[in-house]
């Protein structure tokens, strides 16, 4: 049975440039079941990493509306000091840069004591000392007692991810929010990470918020994939549908644009346009419309809703219908469908 | 005749150490690597962080001074001509990694792009304003955008004055050191595609330095694997991905993530096995140092790095 664990409900982050407010996360509501992964994928700029600072409460100055719920506390109307509670503790966050998320003057294993020592204030300094090589351990870093005492930048990229998950899992979270785990990581170190995020997350029943662009990472890791473009969720459905049928426009165009060893000698599809500022998105209709002027206007609504197309698979707006690509006719995108 | 030899190539950078600044050792960046580019082709250099991949496009191109070995292009030698202004600069451009980085914030889009024309060419006002509207208007940016400067643009579109910029003089070889690296995918496919075309246009050979195989296998002819300064392994396109005969390059393409979720039990598993094979047999594809051996022969076109017979 799917256990509800946190809730977002008609979020709204927005940011102020000039004299205005403008929405990065434009409405988003889901939800996160436990010992799950949900992967956000979308490109830069569509909100998704706005999204996983929000739910930490990481903005200090953005307008956030809406509620997200985590064991009826709402999150986004929290004190500071209910907040630092939490943060750490029950939820944790695995950052993009391991090199800019950790202290470079302080030894990795006191940082890692000091998120236990913040939530567990009785530990005594040896157990702590104990606790820290335990999850350096499980983190899967050989010598822990000789890494306990390093810093930072004696470590590789690798060792140094490892080190802030170990930090992120401390104190056992249930909520983990991920932004772009293995962006900065080589292949190899990348396929080992996410093992040990998954193997973590298994063993914990964790729920994973997993925020990334990249689509071969979505395959390996995801249960459910919401696509996000211009702020806003436009697709939302698990792994498996996502990658056979998806639907909305944005994803398919995504999917398209990857290198694919079985379409070799192909040219790759290109979203025409580009992502529109902040400041210029159009905050009416369909906000992909203008990367696919070849379809017509009356296929998009004019106020966009997530519709429900099958259990659990939610897509924005009508203009998936009929949509295909410039080079194929409106015949074979519907067989595509079908 | 290769269009472009590379010989026994090593870049050494001296350790500095001690209160006098002696050296006191090396790095060996680039330790003795050798291969040839055909032209019109697309050979891929991969390999990991710190491998030696760029350093070898650097010192190509004489970013980087070569500690010994030669480079010769079209038959003529290169190694030790970089310091002149030499037609080999002219011939050879480079594309580089972060486009956020490589153009000057301060200068405009006209100044960006005219300056190799500037450095080689004596044209007039008038002559350097049009070839630089052509060049852009080739790379798919807007003629007006001359007066621009490079923050009014997005990230593929600088990607795009970089390469003006390296196509300025008509160059027969471009060193792309990880061009779409810092792109999003859709930008990396306009990029990518826009490469191919200019390519055949142009009759252009490149050098494409990379770490993401899947872009490596979509443009590649060729590709020449990097670990620690060495070869590990040299083949076809087709030979590295289908049929990868060092433990190492085994192990980097089992690393591509699938993009079907539905292969994704068989993946782990087929990780594990790979990573299982790597430990048990890391002694018989690497020396005492953890260095990959010379480049052995198993077909026409295939070099593996494997311990000399007997």
């Amino acid at each position: 049975m799917t256990e509800e664990l946190l809730k977002v409900q008609h979020l709204k982050t927005s940011f102020r440039i000039k004299d205005d407010y403008y929405a990065a996360v434009d409405d988003v509501t889901l939800t996160l079941n436990k010992n799950e992964v949900l992967a956000i994928v979308g490109e830069s700029g569509c909100g998704k990493s706005a999204l996983a600072f929000s739910i930490m409460g990481l903005h200090t100055k953005a307008k956030i509306e809406g509620n997200i719920l985590y064991k009826d506390q709402d999150l986004a109307n929290m004190s500071l000091a209910k907040l630092n509670k939490l943060r750490g503790k029950d939820l944790g966050m695995i950052f993009q840069d391991p090199l800019t998320a950790l202290n470079p003057l302080m030894e990795v294993g006191e940082q890692i004591g000091e998120v236990l020592m913040l939530h567990n204030k009785n530990m005594s300094k040896t157990k702590r000392v104990e606790k820290v090589i335990e999850l350096l351990n499980k983190v899967g870093i050989p010598r822990a007692a000789h890494t306990f005492s390093q810093f930072p930048h004696e470590l590789s990229g690798g060792m140094r991810q490892r080190v802030v998950i170990a930090m992120a899992i401390a104190n056992d979270p249930e909520v983990l929010v991920a932004d772009e785990p293995t962006t900065a990581l080589d292949a190899t170190i990348q396929s080992q990470i996410l093992d040990l995020i998954k193997e973590l997350k298994d063993g914990s029943q964790a729920g994973i918020i997993l925020i990334t662009h990249d689509l071969g990472v979505v395959a390996e890791m995801a249960d459910r994939v919401a696509v996000m473009y211009a702020g806003q969720i436009v697709e939302i459905a698990d792994v498996h549908t996502l990658f056979d049928h998806p639907l909305h426009p944005y994803t398919r165009s995504l999917l398209n644009s990857i290198p694919n060893a079985e379409r070799e000698g192909e040219k790759l599809h290109v979203i025409q346009g580009i992502v529109p500022a902040l400041q210029k998105l159009p905050r009416k209709g369909c906000r992909f419309s203008a990367r696919i002027p070849w379809i017509d206007a009356s296929e998009h609504e004019e106020n966009p809703e997530l519709h429900e197309v099958a259990p659990g698979h939610f897509v924005r707006c009508t203009c998936y219908k009929n949509f295909h690509f410039p080079d194929e006719s409106k015949e074979a995108a519907h067989h595509g469908i079908s | 005749m290769a269009f472009l030899e590379v010989e026994d190539l090593k870049v050494h950078f001296p350790i500095k150490g001690g209160i006098f600044g002696r050296t006191v050792g090396h790095v060996k960046a680039v330790d003795g690597v050798t291969f040839s580019l055909e032209k019109g082709k697309t050979y891929g250099l991969v390999g990991e962080s710190g491998s030696g991949k760029t350093t070898t496009g650097r010192a190509i191109i004489g970013l980087n001074n070569i500690t010994a070995g030669k480079i010769k292009f079209q038959d003529k030698e290169i190694t030790n001509l970089h310091k002149s202004k030499s037609e080999f600069r002219k011939d050879v451009q480079m594309i580089f990694q972060d486009p956020y980085s490589s153009l000057n914030p301060k200068k405009r889009v006209r100044d960006i792009v005219a300056e190799p024309l500037r450095n080689f060419e004596s044209l007039s006002k008038s002559e350097e304003k049009k070839r630089v509207q052509e060049l852009l208007e080739l790379v798919g940016l807007s003629p007006e955008s001359i007066l621009k400067y490079p923050h009014e643009f997005s990230g593929g579109q600088r990607q795009r004055i970089g390469i003006a910029r390296a196509i300025a003089l008509k160059p027969k070889l471009i060193i792309a050191d990880e061009p779409v690296s810092a792109l999003d995918v859709s930008v990396q496919a306009q990029v990518l595609n826009f490469m191919q075309d200019i390519q055949k246009e142009l009759d252009l050979t490149y050098m494409f330095i990379g770490h993401d195989l899947g872009v490596i296998r979509h443009m590649c002819d060729q590709i020449g694997i990097m670990y620690k300064g060495r070869f590990v392994e040299e083949g076809t396109t087709d030979e590295i991905f289908t049929n990868p005969q060092h433990i190492y390059t085994k192990r980097l393409v089992a690393a591509i993530p699938d993009i079907d979720p539905k292969k994704r039990d068989e993946l782990v598993k087929f990780r594990e096995e790979v990573r299982m094979e790597y430990e048990q047999s890391y002694n018989d594809y690497f020396d005492k140092d953890g260095l990959a051996y010379q480049l052995q022969p198993v077909s026409d076109t295939h070099l593996v790095a494997l311990p000399e017979k007997g």
